[in-house]
């Protein structure tokens, strides 16, 4: 499965604004971080188990169980401070 | 009827805001809003910038869905959020939440309801500028414990 990944705020200052990635086929949201931060030191740094990193499939707020689809957008942020 | 969200550069002005929201609407008997504002210091440091970043996109379905449930839980007519993006400096106007009601009771909480779900679900990212450099605003978990009180989980701090 191809899935667009996007990154915003602090995330995006480190990982740039977007990636994309090939995923098997039943991949979730978590599995998709796990491979992430195997991609690099940076990556790692930023979305490393522990790091409070939010995320979000098809532009609204998922956990890390939802289920990815093929030519998903998926983003990656950190905790939201808007307001 | 006017849109109820917009998300922009420019700055809104509050009368002109409540004016359009209410106008034609002759059951209005109360109107609350809320205006955010960029403070000049944070934990004990000046802040000098604010720039605020989103998720194009997301961030406006994000606040409709808030509206929507807003307007299922509190008896109110109509709903206006106004919030800024990019560069601003401090005393600058961050955020509108305008609610208008028959009564002031669910006004007063429908606007802050829409303020605590924003606070906390809505995609944006404040970065505070000051003489010792810039960084990212961390997340409050006071704020999610402010979401809680209206029986929603936020863990979006914690």
């Amino acid at each position: 499965m191809k899935i667009q990944i996007r990154y915003f705020a602090s995330l995006r200052e480190t990982l740039g604004a977007q990636e994309s990635i090939d995923m098997p086929a039943g991949s979730t949201l978590g599995a998709l971080r796990d491979v992430l931060v195997d991609r690099s030191p940076r990556h790692a740094e930023v979305l490393a188990r522990g790091r409070a990193v939010r995320c979000a499939l098809a532009q609204r707020m998922c956990d890390e169980g939802t289920a990815l689809v093929d030519g998903a957008e998926v983003a990656f942020f950190p905790p939201v401070t808007g307001g | 009827m006017a849109e109820r969200v917009s998300v922009r550069h420019a700055d809104f002005d509050l009368s002109a805001e409540v004016a359009a929201l209410r106008a034609g609407d002759g059951g209005v008997g109360a109107v609350v809003a809320f205006v955010g504002t960029v403070r000049d210091h944070s934990a004990g440091q000046g802040v000098s910038r604010m720039e605020l970043e989103h998720y194009p996109g997301m961030t406006e379905a994000a606040i409709e869905t808030m509206i929507d449930a807003a307007h299922q839980r509190f008896d109110i007519r109509a709903t206006r959020v106004v919030h800024r993006i990019g560069v601003l400096q401090p005393a600058d106007q961050i955020v509108l939440v305008a609610v208008t009601s028959a009564h002031r009771g669910q006004a007063f909480q429908a606007c802050e309801f829409l303020m605590d779900y924003l606070k906390t679900q809505a995609p944006f990212w404040k970065k505070e500028g000051a003489a010792e450099g810039a960084r990212w605003v961390d997340a409050r978990s006071s704020d999610d414990a402010a979401l809680q009180r209206w029986g929603l989980n936020s863990g979006n701090a914690g």
